[in-house]
């Protein structure tokens, strides 16, 4: 393992040194918001202690894993393709932007636009799991892959912003709660998570729980709402063709 | 009683005594205009579905059909023409957005023929480009202005990341979905075989294509569709879209029914699933987050590629430019509003922009006077449709021109402008198997050769004539320019002097 | 009648002679040599201009920057006074002593300034003191109507007249100078009459170009170099030449071989015939320094107070002839114009399109 103590070292010097390293796991610590970190790497194991900056692990790569003890920024795993980013405080606006594999488990709390745009393709399926509550327009244009909000402080009451779910056209929201958001589009249906809906997304609990010592049967032990787009009335720009 | 309000703008003329009733016509038409009367065994047209594409004129083995414009007619009114008419008739019918597609027909100032290029005489000889050297590589990126020397007091020749090109002409975005597999193959290795380049747009590359990373840019835009770090490393640059010259200011959407299996695969979404393109980046809200993407990508390729920002031609576009000069963007690409299109609306396209002469004339200006035109390269599009436009355009100051409807044109298009149907006889703009068949990618390879390589004849015989003989000594230098039937404010804007001055 | 625009409102593209000598040893000789070259190539020029660049001439002040300044009226020449005394300690001034001439007419008032830049001023820009000297004069050039710096360095000074060569050299009574290194320009423009700030040499702080052709890449070359600070006031190609010349030499720090490497760049099938080294730095050469690259003909004599440099165009289209006889070096668009002064030459050269002929002082000038 190859400790690195960051302290004002640049993005681009302290990337290199992780890129170029024969070692391929990295404890970094005292970070003061470089960006970018381990963006498009393969197979890393990075621990972070302080607070990394906008873009972290952004195209991240296979058999790559980042752990933050604290918060995030801005764009964390920003077009992430596979790979972890374990997040134990909270994180910005636009954690998972465009992701399309892998996971980001948040132990806290996501700010706004959370999961946007996020796709999914074949045997890559995008998980994002955000421990408390998520910001307005958490999974806007959402095309593919699973947004779960555990809403753990919020004692039943709505995780989310408004605008949750505008422009979804894919994918699955899951909200730990026992209340809809009021601002729902006509474009989003909702119905009370059955068993196999729960039984989905029971490992990526799981790993949740073991990341940060929960007890599953807490979670599980409430109600879950699943957001889905409505085939039957999809977004549509009414267009007449000259 | 059905009432027909719009009529049709063409009819088919069929010179029935060369007609031999062969129906090649009906088979090669999408759009089922041309059918057998089998009473009256004659071939005839439902003209009203026809979009005027030729393609029947052009395989009827007998000469026999031609399309002329129908002189049917409204009463004669100088403030509503036909089209404000009809397509009054057409929302009032439906309620729909109009959708148009190609760049606009609209009768707008086109600068480029309001400017007239210098020739040598005298004091000064032209050049015979047959027999002498005449030179058009170019390279695209930042410049250096300083030298250093290695312990040998040799020159460190390490540049940032550049591309270079045997002239100064590339082919535009036009992603694969919006255009065909074999099109996208023609512009790959028509590219490959020129030494230049061409470009993905927002489809992701097709495994198939990977081969000719060399001549590729990589387009990122705000659906990221098909980006992972393989895709961003296959090519010689990245792109970033911010915006297209028909439609600034709104994004893309391409219907479900064009996401075909093999569409799905490079865009890396499921089959048959709208492919949404957002209006903006959703993590570029202001210019300092441009530099973050602009860096993000940098990263994930560890500086081995130049980037690209691409921005539509707008009003405040010299300022725009110089922001992201300064975000360390390498290149920037201007789309003018002339520029084409597989589908926008047809009000934005035919309103929302400005001419990409008068943005390039602008955006140079601009970054001279900050100082930093050596920080980045200019690359405009947007109706470059000839290598008199090309001249022009290095002589307003681009480092390099995009085509994309010159180069489609190359490959069979008739400019019928209903690319937003999906039914294109000439197998461009389409995703159906038997349409796209029709065009040979070889064939449609050596066309494109052909007409670039015709291209830079002429470029290096304008340049001859100006007793230039490398490309370099033509860019921005705007005394060969001079404005014809211009205005006092257009010359100013174009920093040229008036014919005759 | 409409009135002609003046050279810098209007771009005037022009033929022309050229001639330099130089003593290697620095010994100093009269300026009638130069007079005596250039009047051989009489027929090059057609009366619109002349003038002459020694370097080495003002021995006794080879410490200040000398500053030859047109006036074309007392206003200018109190703005540009006032200006100077604002930016300078003035050790000397002076008219510059002339003698009348039947054929040059409308001078001018014409004086001479020797200076050094004050010191409060000096460090309050942040520049070096070259800098300062050349942004002053780029300011005064540039912004007071009237005024024109004809000359800025140290030890040298620019003479130059509407009027043939040998005419402009007996106006100055440049017999009565001498220095180690002389220059002299005819003037050929094609259009209305010049000025007399247009005719060459055209010099900023201690370079001076004479030039014979007209290029085709100005306006691309003036452009980009303006973004550097400089202001091409008289629109000719020789100005912009200068100012390529002092921004690579002079602010880059670019030795002048390579300069001349970059203004008249080899062709890239000549490139692409050297070794791997040579063939990337030459690269490197023409890619970022793309547009330095003056293309159409061009021959030019450089002077510096090292020494002279001759540069062709890349493709040899104006004619240049070197010739070599002890310690002196000859330079001059015709081989007469060299024997007229030189008959016996040790050698003569043809330098080929693009190859710097370089010639330096093989001691230092006392």
């Amino acid at each position: 393992m190859q400790k690195i103590t960051v302290n004002h070292m640049s993005f681009k010097q302290l990337n290199n040194i992780i890129r170029d390293d024969k070692e391929d796991t990295f404890d970094l610590d005292d970070v003061h918001g470089q960006r970018y970190i381990a963006a498009g790497m393969k197979n890393k194991q990075i621990k972070i202690k302080g607070i990394p900056g906008n873009a972290l692990g952004a195209c991240l790569d296979e058999g790559s894993k980042i752990t933050v003890l604290n918060n995030c920024q801005d764009a964390t795993g920003d077009t992430m393709n596979e790979g972890e980013i374990i997040v134990y405080g909270n994180c910005g606006d636009t954690a998972g932007y465009s992701m399309r594999g892998g996971k980001i488990l948040i132990k806290g709390s996501a700010g706004y636009r959370a999961g946007i745009h996020m796709k999914a393709y074949k045997d890559e399926k995008p998980v994002l799991v955000i421990g408390d509550r998520a910001g307005s327009f958490l999974g806007e244009y959402l095309a593919g892959g699973i947004i779960i909000v555990l809403g753990l402080n919020q004692n039943g009451k709505c995780p989310v912003g408004n605008f949750c779910g505008t422009g979804m056209h894919g994918g699955k929201i899951f909200l730990r709660s026992d209340e809809l958001p009021k601002d729902l589009p006509k474009q989003v249906v909702t119905r009370k998570a059955n068993e196999e809906d729960i039984e989905s997304i029971k490992d990526i609990i799981n790993q949740f729980c073991c990341e940060f010592t929960f007890d599953k049967n807490i979670i599980f032990n409430a109600n879950f709402y699943v957001l889905e787009p409505n085939t039957t009335l999809p977004y549509k720009q009414h267009y007449t063709a000259i | 009683m059905k009432v027909n309000l719009i009529q049709s703008e063409y009819e088919v003329i069929r010179d029935q005594s060369r007609c031999i009733n062969c129906r090649l016509c009906e088979k090669q038409c999408s759009n089922g205009v041309n059918y057998y009367d089998k009473k009256l065994k004659v071939m005839l047209s439902e003209e009203w579905k026809c979009v005027n594409c030729h393609r029947c004129v052009a395989v009827c083995p007998t000469h026999a059909l031609k399309i002329v414009k129908s002189d049917h007619c409204f009463k004669t009114n100088a403030n509503w023409s036909k089209h404000d008419i009809t397509n009054i008739f057409r929302q009032a019918q439906t309620g729909g957005v109009l959708l148009s597609s190609m760049g606009t027909p609209k009768e707008y100032p086109v600068y480029w023929d309001k400017m007239l290029i210098n020739a040598s005489q005298v004091t000064n000889p032209s050049i015979d480009p047959l027999r002498e050297p005449m030179e058009t590589r170019t390279f695209l990126g930042k410049k250096k202005l300083d030298i250093e020397y290695d312990e040998n007091h040799n020159i460190i020749t390490d540049t940032k990341p550049q591309m270079e090109l045997s002239l100064p002409v590339m082919f535009s975005a036009m992603s694969y979905g919006s255009i065909s597999y074999n099109a996208h193959k023609a512009l790959a290795t028509a590219a490959q075989e020129l030494g230049t380049f061409y470009n993905t747009g927002e489809g992701g590359l097709h495994e198939d294509f990977y081969v000719y990373g060399e001549n590729t840019i990589v387009q990122v835009a705000s659906g990221r569709f098909g980006v992972h770090p393989t895709y961003l490393d296959a090519g010689k640059a990245i792109e970033i879209k911010m915006g297209q010259g028909a439609k600034p200011g709104i994004g893309g959407h391409l219907p479900g029914r064009k996401i075909t299996k093999e569409v799905s695969k490079t865009r890396m979404i499921p089959q048959g699933s709208d492919a949404i393109s957002p209006a903006p980046h959703h993590d570029i809200y202001s210019i300092e987050d441009l530099r973050q993407l602009v860096y993000m990508l940098k990263e994930t390729t560890n500086y081995k590629k130049p980037i690209i920002v691409k921005i539509a031609a707008v009003h405040n576009v010299g300022a725009i430019a110089s922001g992201i000069a300064r975000c360390g963007a390498d290149i920037i690409a201007i789309d003018g509003f002339r520029g084409g299109t597989g589908a926008a609306p047809l009000r934005i396209r035919d309103n929302v922009g400005i001419p990409v002469e008068l943005a390039l004339a602008a955006v140079d200006k601009r970054l001279r006077e900050e100082g930093i035109r050596n920080e980045v390269s200019l690359v405009v599009g947007g109706t470059i449709r000839s290598s008199a436009d090309v001249v022009k355009a290095i002589a307003l100051g681009a480092d390099a021109v995009y085509i994309a409807t010159s180069a489609l044109i190359a490959l069979g298009c008739h400019l019928c402008r209903s690319c937003h149907l999906g039914k294109c006889n000439w197998g461009i703009a389409t995703q159906i198997k038997e349409l796209e068949d029709r065009l040979d990618p070889e064939e449609g390879a050596k066309n494109l050769v052909n007409l670039i390589s015709a291209w830079k004849r002429e470029i290096k015989e304008m340049m001859g004539g100006m007793g230039i003989n490398s490309i370099e000594a033509l860019k921005g230098n705007r005394l060969m320019l001079r404005g014809i039937g211009l205005s006092e404010k257009e010359l100013e804007i174009l920093g040229i002097e008036h014919a005759g001055e | 009648m409409d009135r002609i625009k003046k050279e810098g409102e209007i771009r005037i593209p022009s033929g022309c002679a050229i001639s330099g000598i130089i003593s290697k040893k620095g010994n100093r000789f009269s300026g009638q040599t130069a007079i005596d070259s250039i009047r051989l190539m009489h027929d090059r020029s057609n009366g619109l201009g002349g003038g002459f660049a020694g370097y080495g001439i003002y021995p006794e002040y080879k410490d200040y920057y000398a500053f030859h300044i047109f006036y074309m009226d007392t206003i200018a020449k109190n703005e540009c006074m006032s200006f100077l005394e604002e930016h300078f300690d003035l050790i000397n001034l002076s008219k510059i002593p002339t003698r009348k001439i039947p054929s040059i007419t409308d001078e001018p008032m014409i004086w001479r300034y020797f200076l050094s830049p004050l010191p409060t001023k000096l460090a309050e820009s942040q520049l070096t003191e070259e800098e300062y000297v050349v942004r002053c004069t780029i300011n005064v050039n540039a912004h007071i109507k009237g005024a024109f710096i004809v000359s800025s360095g140290k030890n040298m000074g620019v003479f130059k007249a509407q009027g043939y060569p040998e005419d402009v050299g007996e106006f100055y009574k440049l017999e009565e100078y001498s220095g180690y290194s002389w220059t002299a320009h005819g003037r050929y423009p094609t259009n209305t009459p010049g000025w007399w700030g247009g005719a060459h040499p055209f010099s900023l702080l201690n370079y001076s170009v004479v030039h014979n052709g007209e290029i085709s890449s100005y306006d691309a070359n003036r452009r980009y170099i303006e973004m550097f600070g400089y202001k091409c006031n008289l629109q000719t190609d020789t100005e912009v030449i200068t100012y390529m010349i002092d921004f690579l030499n002079r602010k880059k720090n670019i030795d002048l071989k390579t300069v001349a490497h970059i203004l008249a760049a080899p062709f890239w099938s000549t490139i692409e015939r050297m070794d791997e080294t040579k063939k990337l730095e030459y690269k490197y050469l023409r890619n970022n320094y793309e547009s330095f690259l003056v293309t159409g003909p061009f021959s030019i004599i450089v002077s510096y107070q090292n020494g002279l440099m001759a540069l062709n165009d890349r493709l040899k289209l104006r004619s240049l002839v070197v010739g070599e006889k002890d310690d002196m070096v000859y330079m001059a668009s015709e081989e007469e114009a060299i024997r007229v002064i030189a008959p016996e030459l040790d050698s003569i050269y043809y330098p080929k399109g693009g190859e710097p002929y370089i010639v330096e002082l093989e001691t230092e000038v006392q």
